[in-house]
């Protein structure tokens, strides 16, 4: 790998020192963990000249339990997640998300923030700068046609965070800081199904908080993913199920999915089986309805078709063993 | 552009006048004469590089070191006291953790990071704290074993 081209790094203590330093230079990223930023500045495919170091940020790094809703600040690392006794009560399939992603010394510093506004991955794009020479580049980066699609004019790099399906469940919102001030958009909205620029973000914007509001009544979550190593991987396809029950019968059911397209997303069309007993049958249907919304593209070494039938496998698995 | 470092490295204080881009594991091998610490990778798949920073594990080679200011960094170099290894290299060395020994400095400080926190790991958890941590050679069972035998050591 290449060793990083010369930078500027600025060490703000505030939001809104960072977003002024973020402005006044010109090609300048937002860093928190690095984990991968600084693997994609190396590999020749992101190349600031500053970095805008946010972990000196208090305000970032706090998560508070309010009466209504729990926020996590975008700098709280996913180990800090993962453990955390609050979303492990409230919102388990966060916390569980949060603990599949990559190693465990990965989690020790990779960010929310940095999950939540993680590029989105190809192989053919995730590779060094003499390997995407070699091969004309590619649409998403400094070439002009997309390896998985050539035919067409669009971008198919999957969103490969684990915790954005997770958040999803629970009409979460993200609490944005940019030049024009602050805004708060539901999580769904910062995303675009467009692998080239997947998130809404306007320029100089940065993630501040996550805030999830709390549900009236715990109702049973998860979250599993299919890698190809165990241990440590982005995921093939990964799946956040909510399904609660009333008198033995589906009350409540979401399916958030990523890993599978350009963005996250929640399965649609799931209100038909509200009412229903969740019998193997009706475990088979859900199944069979996220494989056909999981359109997962020739982005990874496994072929697509094996990763919609996992996510649909997954949600499955999941839903049988969650309540 | 550069700036002033203050960092202590296994115990030692140490002040440094760093770039902005260079990376923890340079910033240990090339300026504090510490090779203990393996680059493998350089993309965080490996752990080769795994040191502890405030006692945490993490990779040296996806941390910039101007952004350690004021930390307390461990390196495998500074494990062992007066030539005496510790449990977990012993435990290494008795049990044959280690073969062609490239990823022997970043499983130990893992396994040394699992240890302080949690003193009676299951197999489970052994197998959870070194999951960032590749081995080529071992097949990894040599290893578990070095860090029972470190366990059974400390608490001995």
């Amino acid at each position: 790998m290449e060793y990083l081209p010369e930078m500027h790094l600025h060490n703000p203590a505030t939001v809104e020192e960072a977003i002024r330093l973020h402005d006044a230079a010109p090609a300048s990223r937002y860093l928190a963990g690095g984990s991968d930023l600084l693997v994609n500045i190396r590999r020749g495919i992101e190349q600031p000249d500053h970095l805008v170091y946010l972990n000196g940020i208090a305000e970032m790094h706090a998560i508070t339990d309010g009466p209504d809703q729990i926020s996590i600040g975008a700098a709280v690392t996913l180990r800090e997640l993962a453990e955390s006794v609050l979303l492990r009560e409230h919102f388990a399939a966060v916390a569980q998300a949060a603990g599949e992603v990559a190693g465990p010394s990965h989690r020790e510093y990779g960010t929310l923030g940095g999950n939540l506004c993680l590029d989105t991955r190809c192989v053919f794009y995730n590779q060094s700068e003499w390997w995407r020479a070699a091969n004309n580049y590619c649409l998403k980066y400094r070439g002009d046609t997309c390896h998985v699609a050539p035919a067409g004019k669009k971008c198919f790099a999957a969103f490969s965070g684990d915790v954005a399906p997770a958040l999803l469940l629970f009409d979460a919102e993200v609490e944005l800081a940019g030049p024009d001030g602050r805004r708060r958009i539901a999580l769904m909205d910062l995303y675009r199904n467009d692998g080239m620029d997947h998130l809404t973000l306007t320029s100089g914007e940065l993630m501040v908080a996550v805030h999830v509001p709390k549900m009236p009544s715990a109702i049973p979550t998860g979250y599993a993913k299919s890698r190809v190593r165990g241990s440590i991987d982005f995921p093939l396809a990964g799946v956040a199920v909510r399904m609660g029950l009333q008198d033995q019968l589906i009350a409540d059911l979401r399916i958030g999915l990523t890993g599978v397209s350009p963005l996250p997303f929640l399965v649609r069309g799931l209100e038909t089986f509200i009412g229903r007993r969740p019998d193997d049958a009706c475990l088979e249907e859900v199944r069979d309805v996220v494989r056909r919304q999981a359109k997962a593209m020739k982005t990874t070494l496994t072929p697509p078709h094996y990763r919609r039938r996992v996510a649909g496998a997954l949600a499955q698995k999941l839903a049988e063993s969650i309540f | 552009m550069k700036s002033t470092l203050s960092l202590t490295v296994n115990g030692v204080t140490r002040d440094d006048v760093v770039p902005d881009n260079l990376l923890l594991v340079d910033y240990l091998r090339d300026k504090a004469g510490l090779t203990g610490t393996k680059i493998g990778c350089d993309g965080g798949e490996c752990g080769a590089c795994t040191v502890l920073i405030d006692g945490r594990p993490r990779h040296a080679c996806l941390t910039l070191a101007a952004t350690c200011q004021n930390a307390k960094v461990e390196t495998v170099d500074g494990l062992s006291r007066d030539g005496r290894l510790t449990a977990i290299q012993r435990g290494f060395h008795e049990k044959l953790g280690s073969q062609c020994g490239f990823c022997t400095p970043g499983m130990i400080m893992a396994s040394e990071a699992l240890l302080r926190r949690n003193p009676d790991p299951s197999e489970a958890d052994i197998r959870d704290a070194l999951a960032a941590n590749i081995c080529r050679c071992t097949g990894y069972v040599k290893i578990i074993e070095a860090v029972q035998f470190a366990a059974r050591e400390r608490t001995a």
